[in-house]
């Protein structure tokens, strides 16, 4: 495969080359798992030279290929260097951050090196990156007109029977814009130039951390052992036949592609693409392109999460021996957690993000993170948020604004009731707002991905309707929502004290097993089924799934909703609202804009890495602006930024267990001057639970009676034998020579009262005798020589 | 160093579980039960022992709660492996418990537990598990009213004790590593265990059991419960392994019986009861609230699904309902087969399980009835015993191990009339099935652990003298194993590893992770020798790596190791002076 496309490339390499076999070629370069990343990397560096590099440039916005290459300078020397050095202890940890993620559905991601053993952590998928594609609803609506303008008559979709319902259309011009194909999904690009098999564990540590999972699993020679809570696990699994089924419905609407190729990533169909929505797929300088793929299938998602392994909190596992892994709870969703690796070197903790707030889950356990070697803060929810409220300025949405960020006061680090109440009045103002509309005859519209708020919003959209006495259905719409209410209320472990004594008082955990017994909230698989059509009212409160407002039920509902000024949309903050909202334009319905996402806070992160002391800290470089650290409270902190790779020196040498047993039968040698003792060591060396053990040998080697006892001394040969006589024992000289190979520079024999062999070499003395008494015996004849020197 | 283990109850005996570990200064109460078969002080374990003055605070550590029951649960199985490490010491305190032993021992490892914190006044942590969490409130209160009410003794704790006792419960997860402080760590297991339900499926294994590991810097110590070392071998054993056990502290009820199948027994129960029911007769199963009840009843539902069967089956347990609340919750508990089936088939949702009502009673035909108490010693199933007995269809189908003094043990013997008091003669014409009940651990069992462990000591609690001294003969012979069955009171002392910690250069390590092999030969006399002896099979070849390494002490008393070359850069002075 390499060797054919290298050939190829050196034929067409002065001749002109179409733009679409330039295409076909990356896509085939990136397609070859087997492929290292370095060679990847090559073969688009060698394309980058050739002659086409203008034209390419002009043609595939590929002037990024530079950087690339430059990837390569950053990341191929260091994915060849690994190997030789994988599990013997290296002298560096390396921690690379491939992304640093957007909001709660796009985590942070990074590879770590610790002492050879290369550790992902998290393998997200951008799901804002289907902003660009065009919901079913619109396609459906949109596609007729763009067939008339024949733009595109290769579309698959241009046989399909469609309603003459084209009025709609006309007036909304950007929905033209949008990518009229099956979506394909993001996943970090830089994760991409390391070979997947080189990575030998895969950390997750959120169930939205999960998402690009099924990506890696599938390539040929992955065999990292994954670890994940088993909420996360769980979870995510959920998400991930959730993303399938949604998927599902835009394959039917599409059918089957004739090529692996889409018609829309052609040169001359990317061009069309609007700069903003092109920049959201492609990135910046369209070098993200490499990291979209089409979508796993539900096989993938089952052979994925057949690989991983569960834990729970706190608990320790232990990879080949040497690295112990543990999570400890991270207090923002259901299962997502921080990591503690411990290795013979030292540990590293790995802070994702996390919140003090956490009224649902499990607290965050910060202790558990403290006095580690090397500690990566990776919360960047507090950057993304502050850069939320800048972009909401511009927004022309009224209402969220009071909502956003409310408190940076400076309070303490530990839980704070005026936050909880903060976040609380937060869901009040929500319920507020939902009842109004319901009071006006519109129905609201809650589509949300996080687990842990939409429990708490079901039950406080529940209790208000309760409150004002109105009978208002609740729709929850998703093909894993009945799966996922049974799920979540049989996890009492993971969840908070206050959800916790709910267990101990023998109540369900949830209010929604209740609220589904009394009929008050009606689960439903997907909006096509009858009883949906059949039953509900409106006003009603719907909630479903978020997928950027792309995906599955919640396109449906905006289609019913959008003109209708009574309704109410709930919008989680960190998406583009006028993108997002595109192909729904114009927007007659109410929208409220609400950040969920919960992190440190800025104004705590300084306490925290103050109580946490970890000894080196990884710090992104985009805090370097907002929090200083004093350097007499931190021994060092390195800065990362995306596509960089930081080295953290480790201490030198490692831990050695000796049992007592073991150690009391040392025979140490005490050297004076140096004012030390030596003792020559014996045993099993062993490595268990990250730390290495000493153990008494079992197995008896030395049966053929030959001992060996080093001094570091040179022994005069008449002392010697001087002595050996003082201690009775009969000893000659049976050669006298300097034997450059051997270094044995003589050989005594004794016969009376043992049968021994001496050799004397330029740096050692080697006693060989039937029995280890006898040995001993002449060692301590020996040792007199050398010390009464 | 030395491991000391006090044992305050149940030496070469059975009931009142309670043993006090002191490893370098930390002290874990393992359970805290009270005796059931006496009504004075020596119900309660000597709590004076632990600390003359009453100051509990500064001598215990901790409590660790093990389980809950003693009664065969469903899959709530609380009895753990518990690994202790404290210092460079590991302890395995195993603890195993058959079902259906006596109504009220539910509180063999529980039911002192209040009267120590709010009486004698203990505020350390006390950890437990979540389904005890959850469930011994329930159990505590039950057992008090029965003491209080029934028996009309001296109220030893009232409610709000129990209240204020839970609050001080620190919940744990299986596999959680909890700091207790800075030295002490614990951990709770899975064990790997199997009931009833291998009957459903033959391949089932429910979970639940497990161990707890404890840790005191470097020493490790593990406490087991009830553990089943065949069916499930992977999960127990797979948590264990690793272990370097100076002390196993095991129970050794039954150590002398062998397992007999589960299955034949399950079916020939549920043969007699579908005998009786579909000739007209009623049937009485008397059993507790809790456990074995839903365990019965899971297997009955299942029953009569697959032989559509309409006859109802009627609960009267009251703890049941609520019990069942628990039980959904934390399914998670519960064996892979109840958690898959989770969202769409709930195993506590039985579809021919019916209230229960008084008119019940009389009502003709047949039908199923699980009354409480067990072994029919009064309550519900005794009334309804006294109506049913006389007639020749009705089945009493005793699920669980008899007291003598209760009906239920006297009507094992089968006796044409039993007399309840000198007034009350009834006369008994019914049949009577008896599902035997399974030692949960057999000898085989025990020998099966200890074998897997090898810890270097074992010490016997909870189980008959007799017994307990065969086991423990036969561990001494057959794998030479010191084993010691104190008695309440006593306290064995046995020593405990501890490790010196060294430096290991770069260097050193370095050469040990390239190792550099040497073939070595036995001759084929050795050889024999050593198979003889060893027991170990001695491979003809070995692969030896040898190599020059030293461990050096420096002034500070700190230890390096390092290699050959390195000693002789550290030695380079001296050498130029030759």
């Amino acid at each position: 495969m390499l060797h054919s496309l290298f050939s190829i490339l050196e034929l067409y390499s002065a001749s002109t080359l179409s733009s679409s076999f330039i295409t076909l070629l990356l896509m085939m370069i990136r397609r070859t798992p087997l492929l290292s990343s370095s060679e990847k990397i090559t073969l688009l560096y060698l394309h980058h030279r050739s002659e086409l590099h203008s034209q390419a440039k002009k043609k595939w916005n590929v002037s990024s290929l530079l950087s690339l290459s430059q990837a390569r300078e950053t990341f191929g020397k260091k994915t060849a260097n690994v190997i030789p050095a994988r599990f013997l202890g290296g002298k560096c940890d390396f921690a690379t951050c491939l992304s640093k993620g957007r909001g709660s559905h796009f985590p942070p991601c990074h590879i770590l090196n610790l002492g050879g053993i290369k550790i992902l952590l998290d393998c997200p998928l951008d799901l804002s990156a289907l902003t660009p594609f065009s919901p079913v609803t619109t396609a459906f609506y949109a596609l007729p007109s763009l067939e008339e303008d024949k733009v595109d008559a290769n579309n698959d979709v241009g046989s399909m029977a469609v309603p003459a319902k084209r009025q709609k259309i006309e007036n909304q011009p950007e929905n033209k814009t949008l990518i009229f194909a099956e979506p394909w999904y993001k996943t970090v690009m830089n994760l991409h130039l390391w070979n997947p098999s080189f990575i030998d564990v895969v950390l997750i540590s959120s169930p939205m951390g999960i998402l690009g999972l099924p990506f890696l699993t599938q390539m040929k020679g992955f065999s990292a052992k994954i670890y994940a809570t088993e909420v996360s696990a769980r979870l995510g699994e959920l998400v991930m036949r959730d993303l399938v089924s949604m998927h599902k419905e835009l394959k039917q609407f599409y059918g089957p592609t004739e090529t692996d190729f889409p018609v829309w990533l052609r040169q001359e169909e990317v061009e069309k693409i609007p700069s903003v929505l092109r920049e959201i797929i492609l990135g910046k300088d369209g070098t993200e392109l490499g990291g979209l793929r089409p979508l796993y299938s539900e096989a993938d998602v089952n052979d994925c999460v057949l690989k991983i392994q569960k834990l729970k909190y706190a608990e320790e596992v232990c990879y080949n021996g040497i690295l112990v892994i543990k999570a400890f709870s991270s207090g923002v969703e259901m299962g997502s957690c921080n990591w503690i690796l411990d290795s013979p070197k030292g540990d590293v903790g790995y802070l994702s993000n996390s919140s003090f707030i956490s009224s649902q889950v499990a607290a965050f356990d910060y202790q558990s993170l403290q006095g580690t070697d090397a500690l990566i803060y990776s919360d960047f929810s507090t950057l993304n948020s502050t850069e939320d409220v800048e972009d909401e300025e511009n927004e022309s949405v009224q209402l969220a604004d009071k909502l956003l960020m409310s408190s940076h006061g400076l309070v303490g680090l530990y839980h704070n009731a005026k936050e909880d109440s903060e976040e609380m009045e937060k869901l009040a103002f929500i319920c507020s707002c939902a009842i109004e509309s319901i009071k006006g005859g519109g129905s609201v519209f809650i589509p949300i991905n996080q687990f842990g708020i939409f429990l708490q919003l079901l039950e406080e959209v529940s209790k208000a309707i309760d409150a004002s006495a109105m009978k208002v259905p609740i729709y929850i719409i998703s093909s894993v929502a009945e799966d996922l209410l049974a799920y979540l209320n049989i996890v009492p472990e993971w969840l908070s004290r206050q959800r916790q004594e709910r267990l101990f008082d023998g109540e369900p955990l949830f209010d929604h097993v209740k609220l589904l017994e009394d009929k008050k909230i009606h689960v439903l698989p997907n909006i096509h089924s009858e009883k949906f059509w059949m039953h509900s009212r409106e006003p009603c409160i719907v909630f479903c799934s978020h997928w950027s407002l792309r995906l599955g039920p919640v396109v449906h509902l905006l289609q019913r909703w959008h003109k209708d000024p009574k309704s109410l949309l709930i919008l989680e903050g960190g998406v583009n609202p006028q993108l997002a909202l595109l192909p729904f334009k114009p927007m007659a319905m109410k929208v409220l804009r609400c950040h969920f996402q919960p992190g440190i806070g800025l104004h705590r992160v300084r306490p925290l890495l103050e109580t946490l002391q970890p000894k080196t800290l990884l710090f992104p470089e985009e805090f370097r602006s907002h929090i200083s650290f004093p350097s007499e409270k931190f021994c060092s902190v390195l800065y990362y930024a995306e596509g960089e790779t930081s080295k953290v020196s480790c201490k030198d040498g490692s831990e050695l267990k000796i049992p007592a047993t073991l150690a009391s039968n040392f025979y140490w040698n005490a050297f004076k001057e140096q004012e030390i003792n030596l003792a020559r060591l014996n045993g099993e060396l062993i490595i268990e639970n990250a730390r290495y053990h000493l153990l008494l040998d079992n197995t008896e080697k030395n049966s053929n009676g030959r001992t060996n006892s080093v001094s570091f001394r040179k022994p005069e040969l008449e002392k010697l034998l001087a002595t050996f006589s003082n201690f009775g024992i009969n000893a000659s000289v049976e050669h006298q020579k300097m034997n450059s190979e051997s270094q044995i520079q003589c050989v005594i024999h004794t016969a009376d009262p043992y049968k021994a062999v001496i050799e004397i070499g330029t740096s050692s003395v080697v006693i060989t005798t039937a029995g280890e008494n006898v040995a001993s015996h002449l060692y301590k004849a020996l040792d007199s020589v050398l010390k009464g020197n | 160093m030395a491991i000391e283990t006090l044992v305050l109850g149940a030496g070469q005996e059975v009931g009142k579980s309670c043993v006090v570990v002191n490893i370098n200064g930390k002290r874990i109460m393992f359970d805290c039960g009270m005796h059931m078969g006496v009504s004075d002080h020596r119900r309660y374990p000597n709590f004076s022992l632990i600390s003359p003055t009453g100051d509990f605070d500064t001598a215990l550590s901790c409590i660790i709660i093990t389980h809950l029951y003693c009664i065969n649960t469903l899959f709530l199985r609380f009895h753990y492996f518990l690994i202790i490490k404290i210092s460079h010491s590991l302890i395995l305190y195993s603890y195993i418990f058959f079902f259906g032993i006596i109504c009220d021992s539910h509180l063999d490892h529980l039911g002192a537990l209040v009267y120590f914190t709010e009486v004698c006044g203990f505020h350390g942590p006390i950890y437990m598990t979540y389904p005890t969490k959850a469930l011994a409130p329930l159990m505590l209160e039950d057992y008090r009213k029965v003491l209080v009410e029934r028996r009309g003794e001296e109220e030893q704790f009232n409610s709000d004790h129990i209240a204020e006792c839970m609050k001080k419960v620190i919940a744990v997860d299986l596999r959680q590593t909890i700091q207790v402080d800075k030295d002490l760590q614990i951990r709770a297991y899975y064990a790997g265990h199997f009931t009833l339900f291998e009957y459903l499926t033959l391949i089932l294994k429910v979970l639940g059991a497990a161990m707890f590991h404890a840790k005191v810097g470097d020493s490790e110590m593990v406490y087991t419960g009830d553990y089943n070392m065949t069916p499930d071998r992977h999960l127990g054993a797979a948590q264990i392994d690793r272990l370097r056990l100076d002390l196993l502290i095991t129970e050794s009820t039954y150590g002398t019986t062998i397992r007999d199948s589960k299955y034949a027994r399950e079916r020939e129960f549920l043969d007699a009861v579908h005998k009786c029911v579909s000739a007209g007769g009623k049937v009485l199963i008397p059993t507790f609230g809790l456990g074995r009840a839903q365990e019965l009843c899971i297997l009955m539902d299942d029953y009569w699904e697959r032989m559509n069967l309409k006859v109802p089956i009627y609960f009267s347990a009251g703890l049941t309902k609520q019990a069942n609340v628990y039980y959904k919750m934390l399914i998670n508990w519960t064996s892979q087969k109840i958690k898959d089936s989770y969202p769409t088939n709930n195993a506590f949702d039985f579809k021919n399980v019916c209230k229960y009502e008084r008119s019940v009673l009389d009502t003709p035909g047949p039908c199923v009835l699980f009354a409480s108490p067990g072994m029919i010693s009064g309550g519900l199933s005794l009334e309804v015993f006294k109506r049913w007995a006389p007639f020749e269809n009705t089945l009493v189908a005793l699920p669980g191990y008899c007291l003598p003094g209760t009906v239920g043990h006297v009507l094992m013997s089968k006796p044409p009339k039993i007399e309840l008091d000198p007034n009350t003669k009834i006369d008994v014409r019914c049949q009577v099935h008896q599902l035997a009940f399974s030692p949960h651990t057999d000898s085989k069992g025990i020998m099966d652990l200890i074998k897997f462990l090898s810890p270097k000591h074992v010490i016997l609690v909870h189980g008959e003298k007799p017994k307990m001294v065969s086991l423990k003969e036969k561990i001494h012979s057959e794998m030479g194993i010191p084993c010691y069955h104190p008695a309440n009171n006593e306290t064995v002392s046995v020593p405990s590893t501890v490790y010196v910690k060294a430096q290991a250069s770069d260097a050193f390590m370095e050469r040990c992770l390239k190792p550099n092999f040497k073939l070595h030969k036995c001759s084929s006399q050795e050889l024999s020798i050593k198979t003889l002896t060893d027991k170990n099979i001695v491979p003809e070849l070995q692969v030896i790596n040898e190599k020059a390494v030293f461990i050096v002490e420096d002034k500070s008393k700190k230890l390096k190791v390092v290699h050959n070359d390195e000693v002789l850069v550290m030695l380079g002075e001296k050498k130029t002076e030759d």
